[in-house]
């Protein structure tokens, strides 16, 4: 096969390129951010001392991981609307569906973590008179984030990478761009590869910034 | 002397295990008493009870005359509310077989956190007491180390200091000395006999021998769940009345040597 490579388009569309960026990385970090909340809520109610609280936190988890995330955005994108008569806007759709998807992982992360800091030390805690949430915040938490930080990683990684499923929906992410400029120039292996390039970019930079964090907090451990 | 901790009754189960079996226990203030018994008699439970990490089925417990929980309609049964157990355990110090040091804290940090969250001390203040109590237990030279860059023994002394810092009515010992390679047990034996000598109210659950002899005022043996036998150590370890005592005690003893020096 002899094509000829030629990115030169890719320079002169930089700033419709750009906005797709933009838009990758509006999602991604809306996903991240909600998706740790919500696993860091759900992660404690399954560690809840309360059998009503375990059982919602094991609903959640179960529920969101095991519908494939494109079904869930086809869901809130072309279902919801038609039930509640409200159309969410493409970035909510695909916000919410990837958040709750990610929400669910990022859960289960959080508990393994939290339940790996040994026994000694929680009772150590309670024995100086530390009460749950004083326990949690000095004593827990602290050491359950070095724990949780590779694992935690490969989770962001994925929700990142996951955000292209949005193109489905029309999303004017990275991958939607793309499409729309392979169609326009004819150049889909330029396009699609360009794509591709930007995610190890990104996602190099994420994992240099998890090996520093993992670095810094394993000091003295 | 005021009573300091008083134990009546005091039952434990574990499922359709039975563990502590109806246990009656008096500490005076400034005493040190010493608990014996094989494993599984239930010492370190009884221990645990003291401070709640394991919740008593059934018994009263009173620290500083104050009787801990209230009375339920079941005879015997008390219940607990969660603020009153964390301020029991406030003042009632607790040294672990496993340290326990938090290491992603330096040594001072670990004495400073409890006077810092708990007592609302200011971390000047705090690192003042603790500076105060890792001197008492001989350690103070470690103050800005990390636990993991510390021998098993002076981590152990780290969590004494740890407790102390509290300024606790009582202390707990549950088998401090356990894990320690041997020529690691004298400097915490030594740490806790000083404190003993300071009049530290002190309950003590040990394999060791010598200390009971040597520093406790009472020893109590424990033998399936109850109090088997208890005496000055002079009456229980040198004059054992009940059998189990005696066997018990024989095979701590099987091998000894002369004294040093004392010839042959």
């Amino acid at each position: 096969m002899d094509h000829e490579w030629d990115f030169a388009f890719l320079l002169d569309q930089r700033d419709f390129i750009l906005r797709g960026l933009m838009a990758t990385l509006r999602l991604a970090a809306a996903c991240v951010a909600a998706g740790i909340v919500l696993g860091l809520v759900f992660a404690s109610a399954r560690l809840s001392r309360s059998a009503a609280m375990r059982f919602i936190g094991t609903a959640y988890v179960e529920f969101f991981r095991n519908i494939p995330v494109l079904v869930q955005i086809f869901w809130c994108y072309f279902a919801l609307p038609i039930l509640t008569g409200m159309q969410p806007d493409a970035f909510v759709a695909a916000s919410v569906a990837i958040s709750l998807y990610a929400g669910a992982y990022l859960a289960e992360i959080f508990r393994s973590g939290i339940q790996s800091i040994e026994k000694g030390q929680w009772e150590a805690a309670r024995a100086i008179g530390f009460g749950h949430v004083a326990l949690m915040r000095w004593v827990v938490l602290p050491q359950a984030v070095r724990h949780v930080i590779p694992p935690l990683t490969n989770q962001v990684m994925e929700i990142v990478k996951t955000t292209t499923v949005a193109s489905t929906i029309a999303y004017g992410e990275l991958l939607y761009s793309a499409k729309v400029l392979s169609d326009q120039e004819f150049r889909p292996i330029e396009s699609y590869t360009a794509v591709g390039a930007f995610f190890i970019v990104l996602l190099t930079l994420v994992s240099l910034l998890s090996s520093f964090l993992e670095r810094r907090l394993r000091r003295h451990v | 002397m005021s009573e300091v901790l008083r134990v009546e009754n005091l039952h434990k189960r574990f499922g359709p295990l039975h563990v502590l079996r109806g246990i009656n226990l008096s500490v005076k203030k400034g005493e040190t008493v010493v608990i014996l018994g094989a494993s599984g008699s239930g010492k370190s439970t009884l221990l645990r009870c003291v401070n709640f990490l394991e919740m008593p089925n059934e018994g009263r417990i009173t620290v500083e005359g104050k009787l801990v929980g209230r009375a339920t309609t079941k005879p015997g049964v008390m219940a607990y509310s969660n603020a009153e157990l964390n301020a029991l355990r406030a003042r009632v110090g607790m040294v672990f077989q496993q340290f326990n040091l938090f290491p992603h804290m330096t040594v001072e940090g670990n004495v400073m956190i409890g006077p810092m969250k708990l007592r609302g001390m200011s971390a000047d203040a705090a690192r003042t007491l603790a500076h105060d109590n890792l001197r008492r237990v001989g350690i103070l030279e470690k103050a800005r180390e990390y636990p993991a860059r510390l021998s098993g023994g002076q981590q152990q002394r780290v969590a004494i200091a740890r407790a102390l810092a509290m300024e606790p009515s009582m202390m707990l010992f549950d088998e401090a000395t356990s894990a320690l390679d041997p020529e690691l047990v004298g400097e915490v034996l030594l740490s806790m006999r000083r404190l003993a000598e300071e009049g530290m109210t002190m309950l003590v659950v040990t394999h060791e021998l010598g200390f009971a002899y040597n520093v406790a005022h009472r020893v109590i043996f424990l033998e399936g769940g109850e109090v088997h036998e208890q005496g000055t150590p002079q009456q229980v370890l040198l004059n054992p009345q009940r059998e189990r005592t005696r066997d018990f005690l024989r095979s701590h003893t099987l091998f000894r040597l002369p004294e040093p020096g004392g010839g042959l």
